[in-house]
């Protein structure tokens, strides 16, 4: 699956879509796939803070619980609720699938972080 | 489980090659390099459903088989095992254990009675070696010999519902002959005087078949297995599904339900363990822990509240105290409810008593359920 030329990405496998001082928080294509089939996220309440490399909830596999790491900080404004319903979702189009809607701290923060180009670069490395 | 030193070279079965062909997820399980799942054919949840509602197949080559064979062979498994192998019939096998003298587990086995005087105890992968030598230290007065075959063999199983009629089209053996934990030998794809046994690890139907563990047989075998299978929508399945439908199935993993400080009333497997038969290891603590009471039970748990219970979590009770652990928690994909087994003191262990698994600092509330969570449907 290709990975969205206007999405930032993290080591840890989230992606990030930045507008404006908002962003919508996800994870990768290569993260779902590799944790296999989701049947549990746990995400933050509307109104917490969120700290940019810190854990802001839990994706759980039927083997596996994963941590998701904030890729930039702000407050939580939005929570996909569908997926407490459908975790499925996230494998089915993790790059649809979002989880988390911040107001950002710092608009220029997830700058630093991978292009597309760079991070499906460094998915093959992993590999 | 036991775990493997760094840079040490995991163990391979000759089935090996052919999983990374197929694409699996590899784990090191005991010390062995195995398949856990296998994406391109769906997965986990899928693996786990062919097998509860069609047919899947396993490679379950890294299981240890131990061949016990002497005039005094009987003596010896009744010695080493807790269950009563002189009610074994020839083409026959059972689930037993053998034990410390405390009364804890070595490991739990399936015991096939092959002749009169020839024994198959087939034990677990991460045991193998500490399984062998205890048994050859305790089977030493009898006479007897005990040797380690499970290199010689590649143990498929073939599991679910159309498991029969998969399995049927490969062998001249009627397989409808042979009942549920009992045992033939015949040809199956070719190959004379194969074990065909009816048991498994996954509280479904089927078969486990021991073939000639080198590689081209063994992926001859199970091509053809995966080519007859394929009108069932047999998929290949690791060891993700084989440990979520043993769970349903509230079958026991060692180092997990069972181990070195776990007795055999506290793992709740007393029909296995015949106390009334000849002296065993472990008859005589046994019998004073009986006499002493139960200070804690394994009992099925289900979550009521959002939460997967997993291996290892805590168990509260309502008051807050911390009454017990989880032995082997996940999500149930059949069942599509959070299940648990867990360590409580029998005064909580009633069905539909509350307690509390401590989840990332959260108490999430589960309620005793009746054990096995899944139990498959009687044949017609």
């Amino acid at each position: 699956m290709a990975y969205p030329k206007d999405y930032r990405y993290t080591k840890e496998h989230e992606w990030i879509q930045v507008k404006g001082n908002t962003a919508t928080v996800g994870i990768t294509d290569h993260a779902q796939e590799s944790l296999g089939d989701i049947v549990f996220v746990e995400l933050p309440k509307i109104g917490a803070q969120v700290e940019a490399g810190k854990s802001f909830g839990t994706v759980e596999s039927v083997k596996a619980v994963s941590e998701l790491y904030a890729p930039a900080s702000g407050k939580v404004i939005g929570i996909n609720e569908s997926l407490n319903q459908s975790p499925e979702a996230v494998n089915q189009d993790a790059h649809s699938a979002w989880m988390i809607k911040l107001e950002l701290a710092d608009a220029k923060q997830a700058d630093a972080l991978m292009s597309a180009d760079d991070y499906e670069k460094y998915v093959t490395e992993e590999k | 489980m036991s775990s493997t030193a760094e840079g040490q070279t995991l163990r391979k079965t000759a089935l090996n090659a052919l999983h990374r062909r197929l694409g699996a997820k590899m784990v090191d399980f005991g010390g062995w390099d195995m398949p856990v799942e296998y994406p391109a054919s769906g997965g986990l949840v899928k693996e786990h459903l062919a097998v509860r509602t069609g047919v899947g197949m396993f490679d379950v080559s890294h299981m240890g088989d131990i061949l016990i064979r002497g005039p005094q062979a009987l003596d010896a498994v009744q010695w080493i095992s807790m269950n009563d192998a002189s009610k074994l019939q020839e083409g026959q096998a059972h689930y037993s254990a053998l034990l410390y003298p405390e009364g804890t587990f070595v490991d739990d086995v399936i015991v096939h009675k092959m002749g009169p005087n020839d024994y198959l105890l087939v034990i677990n992968a991460g045991t193998r070696e500490k399984d062998h030598s205890w048994v050859r230290k305790n089977v030493g007065r009898f006479r007897c010999h005990a040797d380690d075959v499970g290199d010689y063999y590649t143990q498929i199983a073939i599991q679910g519902p159309k498991a029969e009629a998969t399995l049927q089209k490969l062998t001249n053996v009627d397989l409808s002959q042979i009942k549920n934990y009992w045992f033939k030998h015949g040809t199956v794809c070719n190959l004379p005087n194969t074990l065909i046994a009816r048991t498994g690890y996954t509280a479904e139907d089927g078969f486990e078949i021991y073939v000639p563990s080198d590689v081209p047989t063994s992926e001859r075998v199970w091509n053809e297995v995966t080519e007859a299978g394929k009108e069932f929508g047999i998929v290949p399945c690791g060891l993700g599904a084989r440990n979520t439908l043993r769970l349903e199935g509230k079958m026991a993993l060692y180092g997990h339900e069972i181990s070195d400080t776990i007795n055999v009333w506290e793992a709740a497997l007393d029909r296995y363990c015949k106390m009334e038969k000849a002296d065993f290891v472990g008859r005589v603590a046994l019998e004073k822990a009986k006499a002493e009471g139960l200070k804690r039970i394994l009992v099925g748990l289900e979550a009521v509240d959002r939460g997967i219970p997993r291996d290892g979590y805590k168990v509260f009770d309502a008051a807050g105290s911390e009454i017990g652990y989880v032995t082997s928690g996940s999500p149930a994909p059949f069942l599509k409810k959070n299940i648990a087994l867990a360590y409580v003191p029998p005064s909580h262990s009633e069905i539909g008593h509350e307690v509390f698994v401590e989840i990332r600092g959260q108490k999430v509330k589960c309620k005793v359920v009746p054990t096995p969570f899944y139990k498959r449907p009687k044949k017609l």
